[in-house]
């Protein structure tokens, strides 16, 4: 049996950046995880997250819990990334400026993820929006 | 926490306010599950008819020792209507047959100094989460362990005012054995952790005193005696000492790199917020279960706002903590006897130890939960719809327990009516339906 959930992101919404996250928190505790992996997983989708909220116009995540793994897909409509690698790169960012003014833009997320993820993986369409795949492993 | 079945009306305000959803209702009674319990008071402050209430020792254990020490936080003064002196009330806690009197603020500096040490020690863990309120450290036991680390593994100021009359005490001359320390505590949360300290063997106090009762024997006696000059019994004690129990009494320390947080309820959502963020910016949090600090005691009979503010005169008129700083052979004895033991996550919300298991029962909350009407009336004995269904999953409870639920099924002939009442009765009590004009509580709850 796996646990299948769904949330709805909507660009803009800072509000409500963070939902997501916190709801797969309390579900990975009640399945009493290693809160160290916990952590790690509630911080990459945080940042994923906000990137869809930031970025992008809307997005739908999708979690998949099995026993011994979680896997997150967040799949958005949105600008695209043109070059992927350069995303990736560590303080790149071309967050606007009121983006920047709520305290996010660093160019820090994606490399988060990276760090915090055990698979990670990215396709994009300019124009059309992006996937993003997680997982960890418990 | 106990409830008296005695007095208990079995209604839902101790259920709602529950920060960890310990509380059920069953045969019109509240029931607590311990290994939940957080010790806040919250259900004590919002039952109406009094039915919670905390253990504590008899006054009369005092007898045994020779010496006889009252060991109570600052609050205990400020909770008194301003016209009645410090002197005045040192000298009924005298008449009620203590020899000792020892504000635990003292000598606060030594803890300011281990609070030093620790964050000194540890750059790494930042903010450091204060570890004073022990509802909160066992609310991040049960509830927040990715946390853990992040608490002060320093004790709080009755351990340090504990073993600190000890130590003089000896140095006076005390036997082993002829010292009594009766702890007077506004605090339901440190009652739990004196009385099962987390890890230790034994408690260092003989004994635990409510604030509340302690309160009113001070004024049944303080006419009769014309008071003491209190200045001998608190000669370390100063400015910070006396505001420690206050909002901001540690945050103080680490100036504008901290930041004071009371209220459990607001505390929860700095504690999920800090999961997911990072706040490296912020050197400390203090933490308090109560609003406004310790001044708002669930023991505490005086205004939290009005001992606040006696509090903060009070301690104008003392000096600074660093000025106040007595050294000694004793002073590294007690620090070292002022380190946490280790705190170990309690997994006391996990649905099974085996995660298959643990799945299986999760998907099949979400089961039940499609088919509960999602009101979140409490009238199933649980504080949520939610909280139902993981009952259930649990072999906590059953489907008909939802009166929606159950009357949906009457209606299908799936239940009977008369075993649809027996089921209610179950939760809510026998008889609990009949017509009764004096029955207590539902006026003006309200307000
Ligand atoms: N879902 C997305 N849609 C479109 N562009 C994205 C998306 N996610 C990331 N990007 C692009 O990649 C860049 C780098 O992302 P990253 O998350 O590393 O930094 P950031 O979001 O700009 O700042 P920070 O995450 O530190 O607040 C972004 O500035 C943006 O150009
Ligand atoms: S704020 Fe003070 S009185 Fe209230 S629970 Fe915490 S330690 Fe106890
Ligand atoms: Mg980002």
């Amino acid at each position: 049996m796996i646990i299948e959930q769904t949330y709805q992101v909507r660009g803009g919404d800072f509000a409500h950046a963070g939902d997501a996250s916190s709801k797969v928190k309390k579900l990975l505790k009640q399945l009493d995880v290693d809160p160290r992996k916990i952590k790690s997983i509630v911080i990459a989708l945080y940042e994923a997250e906000v990137n869809i909220v930031a970025h992008a116009w809307e997005g739908i995540i999708r979690i998949l819990i099995d026993r011994d793994h979680i896997r997150m897909v967040l799949e958005d409509k949105g600008p695209g990334i043109a070059d992927i690698e350069q995303a990736m790169v560590e303080g790149y960012s071309t967050a606007s400026r009121e983006v920047r003014e709520m305290g996010f833009g660093a160019g820090m997320g994606l490399s988060n993820i990276k760090r915090n993820t055990d698979q990670m993986e990215i396709t994009s369409r300019v124009g059309e929006g992006t996937v993003l795949t997680m997982v960890n492993y418990f | 926490m106990r409830v008296d079945p005695a007095k208990c009306i079995g209604c839902t305000h101790c259920m709602q306010v529950c920060p960890t959803e310990a509380i059920r209702v069953s045969n019109g009674l509240a029931v607590i599950t311990g290994e939940r319990c957080v010790d806040c008071g919250n259900c004590m402050r919002a039952c109406p008819v009094d039915a919670f209430y905390i253990m504590q020792d008899d006054l009369s254990l005092m007898q045994k020792f020779k010496y006889r020490v009252a060991l109570f936080p600052s609050v205990m003064i400020g909770q008194f209507p301003e016209h009645i002196t410090d002197d005045q009330i040192y000298g009924a806690l005298l008449e009620l047959g203590f020899t000792h009197l020892m504000e635990v603020e003292q000598p606060i500096h030594w803890l300011v100094e281990a609070y030093r040490k620790y964050h000194a020690e540890n750059p790494d863990i930042r903010p450091l989460i204060s570890s004073f309120c022990p509802a909160i450290v066992r609310l991040i036991q049960i509830r927040y362990p990715t946390l853990i680390d992040h608490i002060v593994m320093v004790k709080a100021p009755h351990d340090l005012a504990a073993h600190y009359a000890l130590e003089r005490l000896k140095g006076e001359g005390a036997q082993e054995g002829e010292t009594g320390l009766f702890y007077i505590t506004p605090c339901s949360a440190k009652i739990a952790a004196v009385k099962r300290p987390l890890g230790e063997k034994e408690s260092i106090v003989d004994g635990i005193l409510n604030m509340d009762e302690m309160y009113n024997r001070v004024m049944q006696v303080i006419s009769s005696r014309p008071g003491v000059g209190s200045s001998g019994y608190r000669e370390y004690l100063t400015r910070e000492g006396i505001l420690w129990p206050l909002p901001r009494g540690e945050a103080r320390l680490f100036k504008h790199k901290s930041m004071a947080i009371d209220g459990i309820h607001n505390v929860v959502k700095m504690l999920e917020r800090l999961e997911t963020e990072n706040h490296p910016e912020l050197e400390f949090l203090e933490l308090r279960s109560c609003d406004q600090g310790c001044a708002g005691g669930i023991l505490l009979s005086g205004n939290r706002f009005l001992t606040v503010e006696r509090l903060e005169r009070r301690a104008r008129t003392f000096p600074h903590s660093h000025e106040v700083n007595p050294d000694g052979p004793a002073k590294a004895d007690v620090l070292e006897k002022l380190v946490t033991d280790p705190i170990e996550p309690a997994r006391v919300f996990q649905l099974d130890p085996d995660r298959s298991r643990a799945i299986e029962k999760m998907a099949l909350v979400e089961k039940i939960l499609c088919r509960l009407p999602a009101i979140d009336c409490a009238a199933c004995g649980a504080p949520n719809c939610h909280a139902l269904a993981e009952d259930i999953v649990m072999g906590k409870a059953k489907m008909t327990d939802c009166l929606f639920l159950q009357a949906e099924w009457q209606h299908e002939g799936r239940v009977t009516p008369a075993r649809g009442f027996r089921n209610m009765e179950k939760i809510w009590g026998e008889g609990r339906f009949k017509a009764d004009c004096k029955k207590k509580g539902a006026r003006n709850e309200g307000y």
